[in-house]
């Protein structure tokens, strides 16, 4: 508790700067106080309550953009490694993609429970099942993956040092195939999480959400795995055809003149959505089409889009701050005016 | 048990904030910063988490109903007294993970402050910017509709404080029937734009805290159609699913290569 004391210094300070400006400028900005020969403001249905915000910004810190990117990645892998087991492709590219999935999946954990304002109650998260809220499925799907890639890799490393007998080939099959499944929810959900919202900007993009987050997670395993020296057709395919849609994307984004998309397009955020869309989109996918033979410039292709991936998620978490802040775009799309 | 529901009525408040008091006092609320934000009266500015009844101060430039006199420069000043509109639909309990906000017998809703673990996907789920984390405990807080008070047979706080009864208390379609006859007697006396804000017809499908308003909707910051997030979720996920699908066929694809 503030003692008296602390509370009348900071209102008097606070009244003494109204009347320094007061006596400056004739008269005072701040919201509500604009008086023009009389002492109170006039309300303006367009800006709300005198400007004041609407919804309330999401509290979400950094762990959570970086957790999209880690749950991405490690959905992603492991579809990479049940596809590539299943087609009987190189067995080390399959051993590394499920490595990749578990380390995604272990890194996302910690970055969620980080984020939540009580850490010590994250089992909550697993109290109940509610098909209706994605942050409920997302919590359920990621404690389900980590279990089945963690499985997987056990079952693997033990076959891969000899030990192998019907039951644990079963079981690795069993393992990845989960893994794969409940990783394709994984790499998706996010997006949903951010679409089925009040905030504007993330409910107004809940068709290109999802194809950003999904298409962003391949071209990010794969450029992982380039970089990680394999650098095969099949990764150069999966990172083409993920930059190819954020290509699309990108471009479509700068295309539509939707007024609620003004802070993917405005700004300081604008031009980070424009920074990761050009990281993640036209940047690689050049490289990839003139360089497709030259290695080292496939590694600095994947560079690219793993940082435009990563950038891109924050960008839409900041986004949405923006979003909540401009109650104006929220009136008009209520009132069917866009 | 009857659903329990507020009925706000601005014509009659006097902005006293014995509302904002009296809920603070009960339930036990934390300062909400004593910030001075020199806008008219309202030092509240916004509900949050610990703020759960906010009056709002609006100047309009406005006739006083069936005023005669003085009509060149009409002015008239609302007071409002906003709380936790306890959707039918609640974006907040829908999104909620763990389980802690909850529909009540009384069809309020109300955060089980044992069970969140402040994930804060209620925050962004609320088309009214309502509930909101507490920085100090870490969890999201809300208007309780003073469930435990009615539990015991009381009325709500803050209507109890009321000293003009502009915050009414009672049963929903009772008080909704009331609202509806303020809106009649408010009109006759000259008061066009009286309305009653209690958005039935979108996908919240009503509120259990309706306000007779002087103006539109906007001007004291309620959304004129508000949405539940969660009638998205079939759009959201379809893409989601189908582009996932697709991420799985262009990867068996990439291994032809």
């Amino acid at each position: 508790m503030k003692n008296i004391d602390q509370l009348e210094r900071a209102t008097e300070a606070r009244l003494d700067a109204l009347r320094d400006e007061a006596a400056r400028n004739g008269q005072v900005q701040t919201a509500g106080i604009k008086p023009s020969g009389s002492p109170l403001p006039q309300s303006r249905a367009e800006e709300g309550y005198y400007g004041n915000p609407l919804l309330k910004p999401p509290v979400w810190t950094w762990q959570v953009p970086l957790y999209f990117f880690a749950g991405g990645v490690a959905g992603a892998a492991a579809n990479i490694a049940f596809v590539a087991h299943a087609l009987g492709r190189d067995p080390s590219l399959v051993r590394m993609a499920l490595w990749i999935a578990l380390s995604g999946a272990v890194a996302s954990a910690p970055l969620l429970i980080a984020d939540l304002g009580r850490p010590s109650r994250f089992l909550n998260m697993l109290r109940v099942f509610k098909l209706r809220s994605p942050m409920s499925v997302g919590a359920w799907t990621l404690a389900v993956f980590s279990s089945a890639v963690g499985l997987a890799v056990v079952c693997q490393e033990t076959v891969l040092r000899g030990y192998t007998n019907d039951v644990l080939l079963a079981l690795r099959w069993v393992a990845e195939a989960a893994g794969a499944l409940t990783g394709l929810v994984l790499l998706s959900y996010t997006s949903v999480l951010l679409a089925v919202s009040a905030i504007p900007v993330w409910s107004e993009n809940r068709q290109l959400l999802p194809l950003h987050f999904v298409a962003s997670a391949l071209g990010a395993s794969a450029g992982i795995l380039e970089l990680l020296g394999f650098l095969n057709p099949a990764t150069n395919g999966m990172a083409f055809v993920a930059a190819a849609v954020e290509t699309c994307l990108a471009v479509s984004i700068e295309m539509r003149g939707r007024p609620v998309d003004a802070p993917v397009r405005e700004g300081r955020v604008g031009w980070l959505i424009r920074a990761a869309g050009t990281l993640t989109g036209p940047l690689p996918l050049l490289l990839r089409i003139f360089f497709a033979r030259t290695f080292g410039v496939r590694r600095v292709a994947s560079v690219c889009f793993i940082l435009g991936g990563l950038l891109s998620r924050y960008a839409w978490i900041a986004a949405g701050r923006v979003s909540a802040r401009d109650s104006k775009i929220l009136f008009d799309l209520q009132r069917g005016k866009t | 048990m009857p659903i329990s529901a507020f009925l706000t009525d601005p014509s009659v408040c006097i902005g006293c904030k014995a509302c904002e008091v009296a809920c603070k006092e009960w339930n036990q609320i934390p300062d909400d910063g004593f910030e001075w934000y020199g806008q008219s009266y309202d030092n509240t500015h916004a509900l949050g988490a610990s703020t759960w009844r906010h009056v709002l101060f609006l100047e309009q430039k406005q006739p006083m109903g069936s005023q005669l006199a003085g009509t060149d420069e009409p002015f008239r000043w609302q007071f409002l007294s906003d709380v936790c509109k306890h959707c039918a639909n609640a974006g907040c309990l829908e999104a909620c993970p763990t389980g802690a906000i909850v529909r009540t017998e009384i069809g309020s809703v109300y955060v089980q402050p044992d069970v969140c673990n402040g994930c804060g996907y209620c925050i962004v789920s609320c088309p009214f910017g309502v509930i909101d984390r507490r920085s100090t405990e870490g969890l999201a807080f809300k208007c309780t509709f003073c469930y435990d008070r009615q539990a015991a047979g009381l009325m709500p706080a803050c209507a109890k404080a009321c000293p003009t009864q502009s915050i009414q208390f009672g049963e929903i379609n009772d008080l909704r029937q009331r609202a509806k006859t303020r809106v009649e007697q408010l009109q006759q006396r000259g008061y066009e734009d009286a309305q009653v804000y209690d958005p039935q017809q979108t996908s919240v499908g009503g509120i259990h805290a309706f306000f007779v308003i002087l103006g539109k909707p906007e001007e004291y910051n309620f959304p004129p159609a508000p949405q539940v997030p969660t009638i998205h979720l079939k759009t959201a996920w379809t893409y989601a699913l189908a582009s996932a699908a697709a991420l799985l066929l262009v990867v068996c694809g990439a291994f032809f290569l």
